[in-house]
């Protein structure tokens, strides 16, 4: 890791890691890659999120789907962890709560492979701030 | 195609199971239904619109939406691709949630600063650092209207503003993680899911102030968030965005954790101080405020962890942004923790303003199992209960103080009817006096005299005398404590009393706990009509409380009855009852 020695390095990492994060969740994936994000706060985590990511990631993996598992915090749903957020490519994210095995299972045999929804989708109730319109100043 | 039926408690009351039925079996009328799904969601947070249909891709909300009109929206919408006007909202629907503090919450991943830099992370300091003056950027703050997210309100840009002005060879940035209140857990969310954003925010305070070094204050309890703090500060000290001299401008700056025990009162930033440099968790008087002399000494800012969570956005954004959410004494957005008796169980974050009823009865989906209403703590030990007549109070500091609660942490419990308010208030009772750190009387044994007027109203020894001491009494402790803990405590004691003094008369006159929540004043009845006389009861009765004949209604002398519970269990006939 090299040292972020300016403002106008910390800028060019910016931007450099930009791409990489804006696929998330809004679609258009260059590298046609699945993205899937795990709630994982301690919540989420003692709801079975852990369980819950290794099971999606080792699954994905022997079943051929090129996709990203990665952990994020959390989502705010408690009523119906642990949570999950599947970005096809193209595509809009789309939350998806209570996800034991059983339904990752589900999830990625109908909705991953088959773009084909499941039931215990969770619609987003909330706004969050773009950073987009931010001034660089 | 795909046709997303709202299946949230509220939608479901309102029958969404049978559009659900409708929408497929018109489907299979038309020879769809191989190609257009119905899926049942969560809840879309517009309960009082339901129910909600949505349809996917194109994104069309129907809302109020019955059974019979699954019909022409298969045959319009499905077919035609004609949106069905009258069932659309001719006005759009806002989202009643707006992330701010929680805005990287769930969206990126909390152990990589990259993904952090890359949602513009590290540039409000960058800017400040390089093109801001430290009077400026506390300008900023202070016209902005951020206020502390702690519970107390202050100003934050005034409070940077004291600890610039005192003068002094060495200042220190202090992060209050001692995130208490029953029930509230907002400030974990943020250190879990977005750690970054509060070590930028710190940096830039410390710039603000003229200090080198920085401390989290934070819980033992929180492993997961503590192991992310620790990941976080060294991946920002091997990109040089903690440490010496920072993005090249000669500006230095450290960040350490503290552990705290999880002791309630250090949540209280003296407290917090004198537990910082091991000594007892204990208040000290204000002045000398932290902003002269706090840790070590040494003039020090303390701010709570999600006030510093939106520091960084409103320094890029700007102060007329922030200024415009809210309301006109508070600005911005406050995150609640909403947990008790409501379907959506959440961390929430609404623009100040919002009322009770719209994160109750939407956000929240409304009360479990369509139970009534009765009231909402918020401010956990040291806020109040507001009613029904409350909901429509938008909520910000001082509308919640003028009501008997406050903001606090931001910890919301909902009640039903179920909910005896005389059990609650003890219950928030038991917590302080547990918690009081004893250095003051009013505290100490006022909560202590408090808790027993409550336990001997809830026996059922209660008097109608005991209702003024406790009025009398929460008063002078709110008058004469020495730090926040005393001066709120008796808080929810006030409010139930004010707005459930009918609860309290009942307890101390009729001897009666209307929600049959107080085990002491209950009594074991037998309904006549569901008695059949097989006299399973009187023979579990281990008093011979139970008395009549073979066959016919049986019956409990409340004298003998010892309430032991015993006839209730055998009963098969759901004859005894406890009221």
């Amino acid at each position: 890791m090299n040292k972020i020695n300016s403002l106008a390095d910390l800028n060019r990492i910016r931007e450099q890691h930009q791409t990489a994060i804006s696929v998330r969740g809004q679609g258009g994936d260059a590298e046609n890659q699945v993205y899937i994000k795990i709630a994982m706060a301690t919540c989420g985590i003692a709801s079975g999120a852990r369980d819950t990511m290794e099971f999606m990631t080792e699954a994905l993996k022997k079943r051929g789907v090129d996709a990203r598992v990665i952990q994020v915090g959390c989502m705010g749903y408690c009523y119906a962890e642990p949570t999950i957020e599947v970005c096809l490519p193209g595509g809009e994210p789309v939350v998806f709560g209570g996800v034991g095995r059983e339904k990752a299972d589900e999830i990625i045999e109908k909705y991953i492979k088959g773009g084909e929804l499941v039931d215990g989708i969770i619609p987003v109730n909330y706004e969050t701030i773009q950073s987009k319109n931010i001034q660089n100043g | 195609m795909h046709l997303l039926v709202c299946g949230g408690s509220s939608c479901s009351a309102k029958d969404s199971e049978r559009i659900s039925h409708q929408l497929k079996k018109e489907l299979v009328k038309q020879g769809l239904d191989e190609t257009v799904q119905v899926i049942m969601s969560g809840c879309f947070g517009l309960c009082e619109n339901g129910p909600v249909v949505k349809v996917v891709p194109d994104g069309t909300l129907y809302i109020q939406v019955k059974p019979e009109d699954a019909e022409e929206i298969v045959e319009q919408h499905v077919i035609r691709g004609k949106k069905v006007e009258r069932l659309i909202s001719s006005d759009p629907i806002p989202k009643k949630q707006l992330r701010i503090a929680l805005r990287n919450c769930g969206v990126i991943d909390p152990e990589r600063i990259e993904e952090y830099i890359a949602r513009d992370g590290y540039l409000a300091l960058g800017n400040a650092l390089t093109k801001q003056t430290p009077e400026q950027t506390i300008d900023l703050i202070k016209a902005s209207g951020l206020r502390g997210r702690g519970g107390a309100g202050f100003p934050t840009g005034l409070k940077w503003e004291f600890a610039r002005q005192s003068k002094a060879d060495q200042k220190y940035v202090v992060c209050n993680a001692d995130e208490g209140d029953p029930g509230a857990f907002m400030d974990r969310s943020i250190l879990e899911g977005d750690p970054h954003s509060v070590l930028e925010a710190m940096a830039i305070v410390a710039y603000c102030i003229g200090a080198d070094m920085g401390y989290i204050y934070i819980r033992a309890e929180y492993p997961l968030a503590i192991a992310r703090l620790k990941i976080a500060i060294s991946q920002a000290r091997e990109y040089g965005l903690l440490g010496k001299d920072i993005l090249g401008t000669g500006f230095d700056f450290d960040i350490d954790l503290k552990y705290g025990a999880g002791a309630f009162v250090c949540g209280e930033e003296t407290a917090l101080i004198h537990s910082m440099e091991g000594n007892r968790g204990e208040p000290s008087l204000k002045p000398p405020f932290p902003a002269e002399s706090g840790y070590m000494g040494k003039p020090t800012n303390v701010n709570n962890v999600e006030t510093l969570a939106n520091v960084p956005v409103i320094l890029l954004k700007g102060a007329e942004w922030f200024s415009s959410i809210g309301t006109e004494t508070s600005r911005g957005t406050k995150v609640f923790a909403l947990a008790g008796k409501i379907n959506n169980v959440g961390l929430i974050e609404v623009p100040m303003g919002t009322t009770l009823r719209e994160v109750i009865f939407e956000i929240g989906g409304g009360i479990k199992d369509g139970k009534k209403f009765k009231a909402v703590q918020t401010g956990g030990p040291s806020g109040g209960c507001l009613t029904e007549k409350h909901l429509d109070t938008p909520i910000d500091y001082e509308n919640l103080v003028a009501n008997g609660s406050m903001m606090g942490s931001g910890g919301m419990i909902v009640m039903d009817e179920d909910d005896c308010m005389v059990s609650i208030a003890r219950f928030y009772l038991d917590f302080t006096v547990e918690e009081s750190c004893g250095k003051c009387a009013p505290c100490r044994i006022g909560n202590k005299r408090l808790h027993e007027l409550l336990q001997r109203i809830c026996e059922g020894k209660g008097d109608l005398g005991d209702l003024v001491r406790l009025r009398n009494l929460g008063e002078v402790i709110k008058d004469t404590s020495l730090c926040g803990l005393g001066q709120s405590s008796p808080n929810p004691v006030l409010s139930t009393l004010d707005n459930f003094y009918d609860e309290y008369l009942s307890h101390v006159v009729e001897r009666k706990c209307p929600s049959g929540v107080c085990k002491d004043l209950l009594e074991y009845y037998i309904v006549e009509e569901n008695c059949i006389g097989c006299t399973a009861c009187a023979r579990a009765c281990p008093v011979g409380a139970i008395s009549g004949e073979r066959k016919e209604p049986h019956r409990i002398n409340p004298v003998t009855c010892i309430k032991c519970g015993a006839c209730l269990e055998k009963c098969k006939f759901d004859a005894v009852i406890l009221k």
